[in-house]
């Protein structure tokens, strides 16, 4: 019995992943139709993230360390980063639309068609613009891993930080993006803790004070995202002596913040339906 | 409250919209002056709505703006949740059920189009065949003959954001029928077309319930679609039912008037003729007014024979009109 409901809700997993995949499709094909605004929008994006790196390449050129790490330590961590969060970014970027979803009546149509809601916002006006973002964090990452001593298990804790990054911006843009369903417009204010927390993690987590690391950790954990995994693959000890163990955490940290960002946002559905604003 | 003699028995078996003293209030809250604190207050949209829709029947469910026609809606198809009373559409509970049922329903908001505006119109057909996983056979057969009956051939690869208004609503009329739904709710759905668009658009709803057996169920302010459509009638207003019957039924209880509008060749007194009464006049043009119920040939007649005229015109009794009527006598009583 409790095999065949597994069963079921993965094949209903997997098929709302197809759906997902097919309306991301077509928002591609669309995008297409003006091939150099898509090329220019993605290049354009490149550039600007790129320049994220550039600031912190020419702070460099002055300093020979940031609180202990190199430049290509630092990059390794900013590398990481910012490819969880193209990849959580052009996968459900979306859900931050909820309340224009829900103010022009976008949503109540969404609700009338037999596709989950999540899967059909987070699909909704897909774009790859956010390629330009993932490019240019992939070649910065790829860079930094060059100096990686590299071991089995750190390649899976590599593949494994990049996944749970993931999972926790995922978490991350969909829990925030909830509070919409209460208050209509607070993308600013969501956007504090996503981009935010993005931010945060482009720089080694030992600058701020170890309050600041705990609530990193706990609360906004975005320091699963790249810090406690890339301390493991460059082989140092924690700075600020929290636990080793965390260190192989992220996936854990990962899909906690995934499962209770789905949480609230079946709260924040259930509040809709109840109050229809 | 209503008294009239078809109504409908709402516990009738067999029936696939079934609504039981439904109920829906609102916490509103207010801004009172000169305090901080905002005040809760609770609105009532819909209360002790009871009514029952047979499959096959056509609709009209009409009522003056804010009556609680959508917010009607919006239980039945599940996207709110009843804080009263019971629902149920098809055997499912729309709310708890409302993924399960939209299979088996379809919704057209007139205002709002459901179609993927950035995208061309086949594309938004295909997506829908994908979400509802309607087999490739149906939706070829379903699609061909939409395109041909809609006359939308020539549009399936423009966006719909360059579609007229027109073409936006038959996309999304097709829209709503490719997964063969049991219901169909249109929330105005001929708002804003032109006559020819209007009548080809009732006309295919009409050709689409007899021959499919489709439900329909209207929301509309044109009371022509009522009269080209549905032969039942549900009027509420303030939240509740106050009648539930036919056409002409309501023509009679509103005591609704039309008015004949008269263009003289020259100015003149008002037109006296028996059965009709003039409302208004303005230079060589009058506004006479008689029963709806009574026919306008006799008075036409009456007037031609006695005065000289350049234009005659008869306006129908708007539909807002009919339902004020209604409910100024309702409250009276």
């Amino acid at each position: 019995m409790a095999d065949t409901a597994t069963g079921g809700a993965v094949v209903g997993g997997l098929q709302h992943l197809r759906t997902y995949g097919q309306i991301a499709w077509l928002w591609i094909r669309a995008a297409w139709q003006y091939p150099t605004s898509f090329v220019l929008l993605a290049i354009g994006n490149g550039l600007i993230t790129g320049l994220d790196f550039v600031g912190l390449w020419i702070m460099f050129a002055h300093l020979d360390d940031l609180k202990g790490f190199t430049l290509h330590e630092v990059a390794l961590l900013y590398g990481s980063a910012s490819l969880a969060l193209a990849i959580a970014d052009t996968a459900i970027g979306s859900v931050e639309r909820i309340g224009t979803y829900i103010r022009t009546g976008r949503l109540d149509q969404m609700m009338t068609k037999p596709v989950p809601l999540l899967v059909q916002v987070c699909a909704d006006q897909f774009t790859l613009r956010r390629l330009g973002r993932l490019t240019q964090a992939s070649i910065v990452f790829g860079w930094a891993c060059t100096y990686v001593d590299w071991t089995p298990l750190r390649v899976v804790v590599a593949v494994s930080m990049l996944i749970s990054g993931g999972l926790v911006f995922f978490g991350l843009f969909v829990g925030f993006s909830c509070i919409q369903f209460w208050t209509t417009d607070a993308t600013e204010f969501a956007n504090a803790f996503t981009y935010g927390g993005a931010t945060v993690t482009q720089y080694p987590l030992n600058i701020f004070p170890r309050e600041v690391l705990v609530g990193l950790t706990f609360v906004i954990p975005v320091a699963f995202v790249n810090w406690y995994p890339c301390l493991y693959l460059l082989g140092r000890s924690d700075p600020s002596g929290m636990p080793y163990a965390l260190q192989f955490a992220s996936p854990v940290a990962g899909v906690l913040t995934m499962a209770a960002a789905l949480l609230v946002w079946r709260s924040g559905v259930r509040h809709y339906t109840s109050t229809g604003s | 409250m209503s008294t009239d003699a078809d109504r409908h028995d709402p516990t009738q078996a067999g029936a696939l919209i079934e609504v039981q003293d439904l109920e829906r209030t609102f916490d509103v809250r207010r801004r009172v002056e000169g305090r901080r604190r905002r005040s809760r207050e609770q609105v009532v949209a819909v209360h002790d709505l009871t009514f029952s829709v047979r499959p096959g029947e056509m609709v009209g469910y009409i009522g003056p703006n804010g009556a609680g026609k959508s917010t009607t809606i919006k239980m039945l198809t599940g996207i709110l949740v009843p804080t009263g009373g019971r629902v149920q559409v098809a055997g499912l509970d729309p709310s708890r059920n409302r993924v399960e049922l939209t299979r088996r329903i379809g919704v057209v908001f007139g205002q709002r189009s459901t179609l993927w505006w950035d995208l061309p119109l086949i594309d938004s057909f295909e997506l829908l065949q994908r979400m509802y996983r309607i087999p490739p056979a149906r939706y070829r057969e379903n699609l061909d003959r939409f395109i041909e009956i809609l006359d939308l051939g020539d549009q399936l690869d423009t966006p719909v954001r360059q579609l007229s208004l027109g073409q936006r609503m038959r996309g999304d009329i097709t829209a709503a029928l490719l997964h063969d739904p049991e219901v169909l709710y249109l929330d105005e759905p001929t708002i804003g077309l032109d006559v020819v668009s209007k009548g080809r658009l009732r006309e295919f709803l009409r050709s689409l319930n007899a021959e499919r057996n489709t439900t329909l169920m209207l929301t509309t302010h044109d009371l022509q679609d009522i009269e080209a459509l549905c032969e039942r009638v549900i009027v509420i207003d303030h939240g509740t039912s106050v009648y539930d019957g036919s056409l002409a039924g309501l023509h009679a209880q509103g005591g609704s008037t039309r008015t004949l509008v008269v263009d003289l060749v020259d100015e003149a007194p008002p037109i006296d003729v028996p059965g009709a009464e003039v409302r208004r006049v303005e230079g060589p043009r009058q506004w006479l007014s008689f029963p709806s119920d009574a026919s306008a040939a006799p008075i036409v007649a009456a007037v031609a024979s006695a005065y000289d005229v350049a234009d005659l015109s008869i306006q129908e009794p708007d539909i807002e009109d009919v339902i004020r009527d209604l409910y100024s006598r309702g409250a009276q009583a």
